[in-house]
């Protein structure tokens, strides 16, 4: 269906020669767009239906109490589930802190959250198919689960700033909530246009780079990549991967261009592990509530964990 | 008079959300007066972790995400005149 429009735009409308360039170029692009938009507008829609039930104040009470393992799993499912906004960060860490969740815990959500959501599935999905989403969601999935462990081990409670520990999360009635359908629909609603709203000039300049990518120039940094030593290229692309700052949507056009040119795929996973979970602006803002020796650890936490990631991918696709 | 503050510190959801209450309100001749809390100890003091929060006349209205302009304009009949959305 995609593909029958893009041929009408790009070879009739147009008139365009197939084996033309810049045809070529289009005609991924538009395929990719249409097809790209569609599936976020179902998915966010569905996802939107979906948190109507669940919210981090819920799950935040939900958590208390519970063991560290069961607490951990949940704390990805929910960082996985809702949509990163990096203003929430905050809030959310500070009210984990008090219904004392321990902060490894915490770790591992603020881990999660920005690597895994709707949006970076559907990219996946859309652009790189389902087995590739797949091993980034199961990537990502352990990465989260395995920082925010690793993370408990140097006690990063000592580096909480200490006006953190003396908020005290108040409770506030709530006016009557609408639970019918046709309020949850128009939830959903509103985080579609919200959510599309934010990310489609993204989502539109991805897929240009990586149509660009179809039909024309060949990048030198990505050569690097292919060139060096196969031990040596992940840690390569995750230093990359760290002072880039985008969204998951950004970067996995450019992950399918990676791939298109050769590069391996666990270089290409860490190289997107690294700039959706790895962002100066969100160290930043949780420099509010923590100190910066606990971020520089996370930071080099999440970065090894990448690379660990990355090799035991590569190795796992050679064999 | 109904007293409504948006919660959050800043980001653009929160703007957002605080220019469609302004807008809501006033295309229905809602009497409000309006106030931002960016405050985070604050904003956690009403049990909310999800910003924007909206808080109507004390009470928790909403929680995370812009709000749509039907359910901004339930808050305020479900108040004044339950069961009537065109009501205030």
């Amino acid at each position: 269906m995609f593909n029958a429009l893009a041929d009408l735009i790009v070879f009739d409308l147009f008139g365009l020669a197939p084996d033309n360039a810049l045809a070529q170029s289009l005609h991924f692009f538009i395929m990719d767009i249409t097809k790209l938009f569609l599936m976020l507008v179902s998915i966010i829609y569905l996802m939107g239906w979906f948190r109507s039930f669940v919210s981090p104040e819920k799950v935040r009470q939900y958590l208390q109490g519970k063991s560290r393992f069961v607490a951990r799993l949940l704390a990805i499912a929910l960082g996985a589930i809702t949509p990163f906004c990096s203003c929430s960060s905050v809030p959310l860490f500070i009210g984990f802190v008090e219904a004392g969740i321990p902060l490894g815990v915490t770790f591992s959500f603020l881990i999660a959250s920005p690597m895994i959501n709707e949006i970076a599935v559907v990219m996946l999905l859309g652009i790189l198919g389902w087995k590739i989403t797949l091993l980034y969601v199961l990537a990502g999935l352990s990465v989260a689960f395995f920082g925010g462990l690793l993370m408990e081990k140097f006690k990063p409670e000592r580096w909480v700033e200490s006006y953190v520990w003396e908020i005290k999360i108040g409770k506030t009635a709530a006016l009557a909530e609408d639970n019918s359908p046709a309020a949850r629909h128009r939830y959903a609603l509103a985080e579609v246009k919200e959510i599309v709203g934010r990310i489609w000039k993204w989502v539109i300049l991805g897929i240009a780079i990586g149509a660009s990518f179809h039909g024309f120039f060949p990048v030198t940094w990505i050569d690097g990549l292919i060139n060096a030593h196969a031990v040596f290229a992940v840690p390569l692309a995750v230093l990359l991967g760290i002072p880039l700052y985008s969204n998951a949507v950004g970067v996995i056009p450019l992950a399918e261009a990676m791939l298109f040119k050769g590069v391996a795929l666990g270089t290409t996973l860490a190289f997107m592990m690294s700039v959706a979970a790895i962002s100066f602006p969100e160290l930043l803002i949780l420099r509010q509530v923590i100190k910066w020796q606990a971020l520089a650890l996370f930071t080099a936490i999440l970065a090894l964990a990448i690379i660990l990631v990355g090799w035991l991918f590569n190795f796992v696709s050679v064999i | 008079m109904f007293n409504v503050k948006v919660l959050g510190s800043g980001c653009a959801n929160c703007e957002n959300t605080y220019r469609l209450i302004e807008e809501v309100t006033e295309s229905n001749a809602i009497p409000v007066e309006m106030e931002k809390v960016e405050d985070m100890a604050t904003i956690l003091s009403y049990g909310i972790m999800s910003t924007p929060g909206v808080i109507v006349n004390d009470k928790i209205a909403h929680a995370g995400g812009v709000p749509d302009k039907k359910t901004i304009l339930s808050w305020f009949s479900q108040q004044c005149c339950p069961g009537n959305d065109s009501c205030c």
